[in-house]
């Protein structure tokens, strides 16, 4: 087993209020995690608002420099990255997707010179064949083509066709590894489930791994292999997505799956907020503890 | 129809997007002949699917369209007490004088009101220390209470907007709008970016500001959940238009729109390890609209008429009204968790 992503004893530390101030935050606390390269997976990362799920997908990207502990990619850590060609490669291998697909492109800009981009700089393709042949080999896999997105705006496609377009974008310099952070929250339900579809489908048939950041219960229950759920910068629990969300161990975990809304009183003004009781029981324990295996294969973070 | 206790008062509302890329004149009708109006203490929600013109609808009632998004035709009507204002008839200053006291607006994606280099703090300043109207140490402290309330900590004043995550930054907008404690607050999917457990204590947030106040709130979003758990009535927007409209309750139980029967039969639910049927067809493009109903393209009973004809908005029952010529026909789809019997 050769390992594609590796993330070591990761932790993030912010000034707040400007570089000058002396108020930290701790964005993300002591992470660790694999993927294997032979086993293309669907590893999702849910947890509280401002956990640091975003936080850490920019460290896997790049962006963001870790302050402690190692993330590497393929065998190359940020050290190797100074090497522009190391860099060109990894950027062509892990690939970003973006939120919002009407907020992405913009509507004054023909989609399909998105793409263009992205097989000219991460490609160094010049040819307009080579072009358009790389363009619509992504388009292909997204269940598109060339010929039906060619030359047209992003309010001319409907909104999972332009999700579709974005993934297609992500998809062009074959990456092993597409980090999408809330690639639904912004869509319908039925969308939400096409898009879902359309990752399980990119790990089913071209061994494409992903790494999905989601608010969804739902959705993450549905296609995902492997979960972590984050609370505060901390992993309070990880492993197999079904075991964790069937039934959730940590109180923080315990509490996400109790919180959410369901419509079988609709409209009966039965909104509280959430259980209190719960909710302090899920504070004070947060970051308590070490991760620690269970025999069902997950980890929880206990006292 | 009319009523006094009726806050705003919208009539064959259309608003459309009108371009013109390389010569070409485009027009895309994201808010089609719409009529409704909101009662005071009320939470009306707004469902469909993306760009079914929920934003834009939303953005007209807030009065903040901008070009190339006009008002082309109808009116508009807000009633402030002794107040009554056509935002698109009325003086600018006139407009402004009711935002945030009167009326506030929570918009999506949320970034927009919040300047990027000044610290949260200035921006409350900016927008609510005036229309409070209280001495600075109670502004700041109401400022902070409220912060609390939405499991924010009151630290997060002295942050630049770049600094906090996307779900910490929404809850700032949610807080700048509702501080005031206005009348009518609208709100764009107010709560997509967030965890459900911060969810739950936002909307319930919401909620409270609302019945302490006896103020309107009108929301949007695409979320069913959260209609179910906000909203007293809701309407539902298809292609420009809107649907269909009722009690919560009666529209989840009886809907008499096949489009809304799909919007409360499809909703996944954790457990869920196959997909749930999605609807066939992809959503109608808004420059060139079928003719007849718009949803007759997908709609699982259409007739021949309806690709001809307009079905337009009429009672159905008690404040229930649907725009469907086989409204009779419509079933509840099999739906949470109850029996598709037991609901009809
Ligand atoms: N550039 C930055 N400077 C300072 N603090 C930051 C910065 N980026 C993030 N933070 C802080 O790090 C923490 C984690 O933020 P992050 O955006 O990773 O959260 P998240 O889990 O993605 O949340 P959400 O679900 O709301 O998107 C927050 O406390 C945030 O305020
Ligand atoms: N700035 C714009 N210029 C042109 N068309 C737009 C613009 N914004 C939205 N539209 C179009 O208006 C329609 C409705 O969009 P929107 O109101 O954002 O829908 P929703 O909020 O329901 O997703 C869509 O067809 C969209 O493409
Ligand atoms: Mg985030
Ligand atoms: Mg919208």
């Amino acid at each position: 087993m050769t390992t594609l992503l590796d993330v070591r004893n990761v932790s993030k530390r912010f000034a707040m209020g400007g570089i000058l101030s002396r108020q930290y935050t701790d964005a993300v606390i002591d992470v660790s995690f694999a993927l294997e390269s032979e086993k293309p997976e669907i590893f999702t990362i849910i947890g509280e608002s401002g956990s640091g799920k975003t936080t850490l997908a920019r460290m896997i990207l790049g962006l963001e420099e870790p302050s402690d502990g190692d993330i590497t990619f393929e065998g190359t850590g940020a050290a190797d990255r100074k090497n522009r060609k190391v860099r060109l490669q990894f950027m062509r291998r892990v690939q970003p997707v973006f939120q919002n697909p009407f907020e992405a492109f913009n509507p004054l800009k023909q989609v399909d010179r998105y793409l263009d981009a992205t097989a000219r700089t991460l490609l160094g393709l010049k040819g307009k064949a080579e072009i358009e042949k790389s363009m619509d080999d992504a388009l292909q896999k997204v269940g598109l083509s060339y010929r039906e997105i060619k030359g047209r705006y992003a309010h001319e496609l409907s909104g999972g066709q332009l999700q579709r377009v974005a993934i297609a974008r992500a998809l062009i310099p074959n990456p092993a590894l597409l980090i999408a952070d809330e690639p639904v929250s912004m869509v319908d339900a039925s969308l939400r489930m096409s898009i879902v579809n359309l990752l399980k489908d990119l790990r089913d048939n071209f061994g494409v791994s992903v790494i999905y950041i989601t608010h969804d219960l739902a959705t993450a229950y549905y296609i995902s292999d492997r979960l972590i759920i984050m609370q505060k910068g901390y992993v309070v629990e990880m492993g197999p997505a079904r075991t964790v969300l069937d039934a959730p161990q940590h109180p923080y975990s315990q509490l996400l799956k109790a919180s959410v809304l369901s419509v079988d009183d609709a409209g009966q003004g039965n909104l509280k907020p959430a259980d209190r009781a719960m909710a302090e029981a899920a504070w004070a324990k947060s970051g308590e503890g070490k991760l620690t295996p269970r025999d069902d294969g997950r980890m929880v973070r206990v006292g | 129809m009319a009523q006094s206790n009726d806050i705003l008062t919208v009539k064959g509302l259309k608003a459309y997007y009108q371009m013109a890329y390389f010569g070409i004149e485009r027009e895309v009708r994201a808010v089609d002949d719409v009529t409704l109006s909101i009662r005071k203490n009320e939470v009306y929600g707004i469902a469909g699917e993306s760009s079914s013109g929920k934003t834009s609808l939303i953005k007209v009632l807030a009065a903040a369209i901008r070009p190339p998004l006009k008002v082309v035709d109808g009116s508009l009507t807000y009633r402030f007490g002794d107040i009554e204002i056509d935002p698109y008839k009325a003086k600018k200053e006139d407009v402004d004088a009711i935002r945030w006291k009167h009326l506030s607006y929570i918009m999506q994606g949320s970034m927009s009101v919040l300047n990027p280099v000044r610290r949260i703090k200035r921006s409350f300043e900016d927008f609510a220390f005036r229309p409070m109207g209280v001495p600075k140490k109670e502004f700041w402290e109401r400022t902070e209470a409220h912060l609390r309330r939405l499991n924010l900590s009151p630290d997060i004043l002295r942050a630049y907007p770049h600094e906090l995550s996307g779900g910490m930054r929404q809850r700032v907008t949610i807080a700048l709008a509702t501080v005031c404690q206005p009348e009518f607050i609208i709100a764009d999917e107010p709560t997509t970016a967030l965890d459900v457990v911060v969810q739950k204590d936002v909307l319930a947030m919401i909620r409270d500001v609302q019945q302490q106040m006896g103020s309107s709130v009108v929301f949007v979003t695409h979320d069913m959940s959260v209609h179910a758990n906000m909203a007293d009535r809701i309407g539902i927007v298809y292609a420009g238009r809107l649907v269909e409209e009722g009690p919560t309750r009666t529209l989840f139980t009886a809907p008499k729109h096949p489009y809304t029967s799909h919007l409360v039969g499809s909703l996944p639910r954790i457990g869920d390890t196959s997909p749930k049927a999605a609807l066939e067809g992809r959503p109608p493009n808004l420059a060139d609209p079928p003719a007849g109903c718009r949803f007759h393209p997908r709609c699982p009973l259409a007739i021949d008429k309806c690709k001809t004809d307009v079905p337009p908005l009429v009672a159905v029952g008690e404040s229930h009204r649907s725009a469907c010529w086989r409204s009779d026909d419509v079933k509840p789809l099999a739906t949470f968790g109850q029996p598709a019997e037991a609901l009809s």
